[in-house]
């Protein structure tokens, strides 16, 4: 698609004014975006990235991001150093333990990204060890369970005695 | 072996596959990392040494199944090579250094090694199969995993250095021709449909890339609280929809106006068939048009397999690497439109 206000360059801004219900749309190029932004009184990030856009989410609020950016400077993972400042600009966390270091900053932004927050894929065989007995030992309870409401007390019994030897390895 | 492997085009390239029509191919990609390593962009070389060596020697429990190979051992063109075939994002090879790609024989598993995350397994299958990359990618994970610790949470799953991938890890993607849905302008609101349902689109090449002759690739954006098939399920029943929203266009498009179709669509081809000189784009924009006669009847069956394999060799590395050497716009126009020429001259 071609800039609607150049004809040249490529347009690569997508913009949708809606004003007293009636909706425009305008397919600009970045430069041009600028000009017409400033114009309307909006202003558009001359690099609206992918980063950008996360950091917002870590925010809620667009606005916000570089005021709470510099509240939050002093938050960082002590495992491998990079701070919250640095995942902002770069989008990318540093080590496994960014994840317990930024947890409270992370989880709503995990939420707005992907609706849940707990895991429910697969479970890797070496490091999910005890996490999947764990599993497996809450599917066994809830069948032990059924079979007592079932009155099947035989088949109780060697549920109750399997989820007893898992337990010992957890 | 790697000779090989630059020579000839990847297997899903060639063969049929389910509602092959629109669908080109079906792909799934796996983020992992391994437990105690720094990600790759706060690793350091000796880090991203061992990450190199670790995924190395878990692979050649099997060596005759997928060659390692150092991207920095690679020529400029080659490393061009992998990316237009797909086996690696334009990203990966910015960087060479500590960097390997790992591929198989018939070049529908490709893993990176310390690309964003320490791995991504991809696999790549003909048509709309999702189901059929699943499976294989499961199966590469499986095996490594036998001896790799992956980095893996109870609550965030798999941890990657981006937080939109975390949990499963698993990005779907189908790559679609959707050259009906253009035609009458409807392509746009078909996308931004899609876009509400936490569904991504992309162009050819992935991340930023703009879409040429017409291939959208449309993937999942969610990655975690729910599992890896529930995500590729959604995304192949969000699929099948845009497949058979793209045909019964199509069939309207036959139904009222054919002539002027059938005017384009061999004007097209009559383009390819003649023309000295041609850029990527206009090939990419002519060859869907093609592809499209192709799968409406328009034009002859026996063109199906060469537009397929034209779709890679007018590619820039490609044509540099079986000309062997590197060109200049006006020659790469040249001979692009040469092999384009030959190619479908043998039809």
């Amino acid at each position: 698609m071609i800039c609607q206000h150049c004809n040249q360059r490529p347009a690569t801004i997508h913009l949708t004014k809606i004003i007293n219900y009636e909706k425009t749309e305008l397919h600009l190029c970045e430069a041009c975006a600028q000009v017409v932004g400033n114009e309307l009184g909006i202003m558009i990030e001359p690099n609206f990235t992918f980063q950008n856009l996360l950091a917002s989410l870590l925010d809620g609020d667009f606005n916000n991001i570089y005021q709470q950016a510099s509240q939050n400077t002093g938050i960082y993972c002590q495992q491998c150093g990079l701070t919250l400042t640095d995942f902002r600009n770069n989008g990318l966390l540093g080590c496994s333990d960014c994840y317990k270091s930024f947890r409270s900053n992370l989880e709503p932004l995990l939420k707005k990204v992907h609706g849940g927050t707990v895991h429910a894929g697969k479970v890797p065989k070496r490091s999910g060890g005890k996490f999947r007995i764990k599993k497996e030992i809450e599917k066994l309870r809830n069948k032990l369970h059924q079979a007592i409401s079932h009155e099947e007390y035989e088949k109780a019994a060697q549920l109750r005695d399997e989820i007893r030897r898992l337990e010992q390895e957890l | 072996m790697l000779q090989n492997l630059i020579n000839s085009l990847p297997e899903w390239t060639k063969a049929s596959g389910e509602a092959d029509d629109v669908a080109i191919s079906s792909r799934i990609r796996l983020a992992r990392n391994l437990k105690g390593i720094p990600f790759p962009n706060k690793a350091n070389d000796q880090q991203l040494t061992k990450v190199v060596e670790t995924i190395e020697s878990a692979v050649n429990r099997q060596s005759d199944l997928m060659l390692p190979i150092k991207i920095e051992d690679l020529t400029a063109n080659q490393r061009l090579i992998m990316v237009e075939k797909h086996l690696c994002s334009p990203q990966f090879i910015e960087k060479p250094h500590y960097r390997m790609l790992v591929i198989n024989k018939e070049q529908t598993i490709s893993l990176m090694v310390n690309e964003e995350d320490h791995l991504r397994i991809q696999t790549i299958s003909p048509g709309f199969n999702l189901e059929n990359a699943l499976n294989q990618a499961n199966h590469v994970d499986d095996f490594l995993e036998e001896t790799l610790d992956y980095s893996f949470d109870e609550t965030c799953g798999f941890l990657t250095s981006c937080p939109t991938n975390v949990g499963t890890g698993i990005r779907a993607s189908v790559m679609l021709h959707l050259p009906g849905l253009a035609m009458v302008d409807q392509i746009k609101q078909v996308l931004s449909a899609l876009t509400q349902l936490g569904i991504n689109i992309r162009g050819l090449y992935g991340e930023g890339t703009e879409s040429l002759g017409n291939i959208y690739q449309i993937s999942n954006q969610v990655t975690l609280g729910h599992s890896e098939e529930e995500l590729a399920n959604n995304l192949t029943s969000v699929c099948r929809q845009v497949i058979e929203q793209e045909r019964s266009v199509r069939k309207a498009l036959m139904k009222d106006s054919r002539l002027q179709l059938e005017d384009r669509l061999c004007r097209s081809y009559g383009l390819l068939t003649q023309a000295r000189l041609m850029n990527t784009q206009e090939a990419l924009k002519l060859l869907s048009d093609v592809k499209l006669g192709i799968d409406l009847g328009i034009i002859p069956e026996a063109a199906r397999v060469n537009v397929k394999e034209l779709l890679f060799l007018i590619r820039t590395s490609i044509l540099q690497h079986i000309y062997g050497k590197e060109m200049n716009q006006f020659e790469r126009d040249y001979h692009r439109a040469m092999t384009i020429r030959e190619k479908l001259a043998s039809v």
